[in-house]
């Protein structure tokens, strides 16, 4: 077996990410005019049930034929102005980035997974605070599934995103305290 | 009653003792930042308290061991380049930083995002809400990107930023340091972190820098000058290697984790 390497420590993303990580349709994964997009959204909590306006959301997923290869794209850039060009409106990447808002909310609109099992989305949380990124699945559907059976009964349902009108899918993330997100770690 | 330096030092100190004493009895080394580090405040109410849930190991379908992947139509050639996005140039000490980003088996992440944003040269940010009163650079944002080349290589050219202050107690101070956000092969390996520069009098006093406890982890965040690396009449040169930590699809195909 070889030497593995040590791995860069994580650092909280701090204050001051929002003039450079956030992109122009980074919450805009669906392509342009789709009838079937959903929207995923929700609040981000802090431990005393506080929104958390400065926290940035990574999201990954597969594709709706269930590809994980995902695609270039998500920050096209303008080689004319410097400037984000935005998507292309036709591709699909797989990724999206939005910060939260003033009132600590997110949205993605993106297509439904079609990752083997049940969808979902997968999400990486970022924030001031938060000295090393969370990990957590958005689940769009309830079912038999390895991670979620596993669970004690309580915390299954901090996975599931609620279906709501016009194929909006709510997930909010509790970082602790009552109803804390189930947070993952990959092994 | 604000906080003071020796206030936050003490805690400092309690935790740091308290590690290396667990280490030098058999605990294990911890590679990364404690989530839940109380001389950085900002943490106290932004940490989870359940233990993180394990993903097993080598489920194929996993789609976190796939991730995003980015190309030439998102990035273009300044985006390298902190110097070149304005008109003028910025004013500071110009440097070059440049690198590999390696997963833990020392392979190269080729054609992956890497994204940096910094302080100007006066310790001030580009951002509408920092209050620190040190003069903006009209001629730096201090935000960039590329993707790394085919032997996981990084170059930047930017300015040193310098060292700020900041709210978490009376008298606290950055160090100085270049955010990086980085995409591995896997969205598992996932990585925001902060590179600093060797010497800095300021490591011992920061909470942020201090909560990664291990000694060896922290040395990891900080660049080391290279002399080869300066461009003559131009810039200085500063490296650091990235490596990025979890599973990927690579790895379990390998059965690394089986
Ligand atoms: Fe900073």
């Amino acid at each position: 077996m070889t030497e593995r390497l040590l791995p860069t420590p994580s650092h909280t993303i701090g204050p001051f990410y929002g003039h450079a990580l956030p992109f122009p349709d980074g919450g805009r994964v669906a392509p342009q005019g789709r009838p079937d997009a959903i929207t995923l959204h929700g609040h981000v909590y802090d431990g005393e049930g506080r929104t958390v306006p400065d926290a940035l959301l990574d999201f990954w997923q597969a594709a709706p034929d269930g590809s994980v290869t995902g695609a270039p794209g998500s920050m096209r850039r303008d080689p004319s102005t410097g400037g984000f060009a935005g998507r292309d409106g036709v591709g699909f990447t797989g990724f999206g980035r939005v910060p939260t808002d003033a009132d600590g909310h997110y949205a993605l609109h993106t297509l439904m997974p079609g990752n083997a099992g049940l969808p979902y989305i997968s999400v990486c949380v970022f924030a001031r605070g938060l000295t090393h990124h969370l990990f957590t699945r958005a689940y769009l559907a309830d079912g038999t599934d390895p991670l979620l059976d596993a669970l004690p009964a309580g915390r299954r349902g901090t996975l599931l995103a609620a279906g709501g009108p016009h194929r909006t899918y709510r997930f909010d993330i509790r970082l602790q305290g009552e109803g804390e997100t189930v947070f993952l770690e990959f092994t | 009653m604000a906080l003071t330096q020796s206030d936050i030092d003490v805690e400092i100190k309690d935790l740091q003792d308290a590690y290396d004493k667990a280490v030098a009895g058999g605990a294990p080394v911890e590679h990364h930042a404690r989530r839940d580090y109380a001389p950085y405040r900002s943490s106290l109410l932004r940490h989870p308290k359940q233990p993180l849930v394990a993903v097993g190991g080598g489920d194929p379908e996993t789609v976190e061991l796939s991730g995003p992947v980015f190309g030439v139509t998102d990035i273009t050639e300044h985006d390298s380049d902190l110097t070149l996005q304005h008109r003028g140039e910025p004013i500071g000490e110009r440097m070059t930083v440049s690198g590999r980003l390696l997963d833990r088996d020392g392979r190269p992440v080729r054609g992956q995002l890497v994204e940096v944003w910094q302080a100007n040269a006066a310790g001030r940010y580009a951002h509408l809400r920092e209050q620190h009163p040190a003069p903006l650079d009209p001629h730096f944002t201090g935000v960039g990107r590329t993707l790394t080349d085919d032997h996981g290589r990084y170059a930047f050219t930017t300015v040193k930023p310098g060292p700020y202050p900041w709210g978490n107690h009376a008298n606290a101070w950055r160090p100085a340091h270049i955010h990086f956000s980085v995409f591995g092969s896997a969205f598992t390996q996932r990585l925001v972190t902060q590179m600093y520069f060797p010497g800095d009098p300021l490591f011992r006093y920061d909470p942020i820098l201090r909560s990664v406890t291990d000694e060896a982890a922290r040395d990891r965040l900080v660049a080391t000058y290279r002399h080869t690396l300066s461009r003559p009449g131009f810039s200085l040169g500063y490296e650091w290697d990235i490596v990025l930590d979890g599973p990927s699809a690579t790895w379990i195909e390998e059965g690394r984790s089986a």
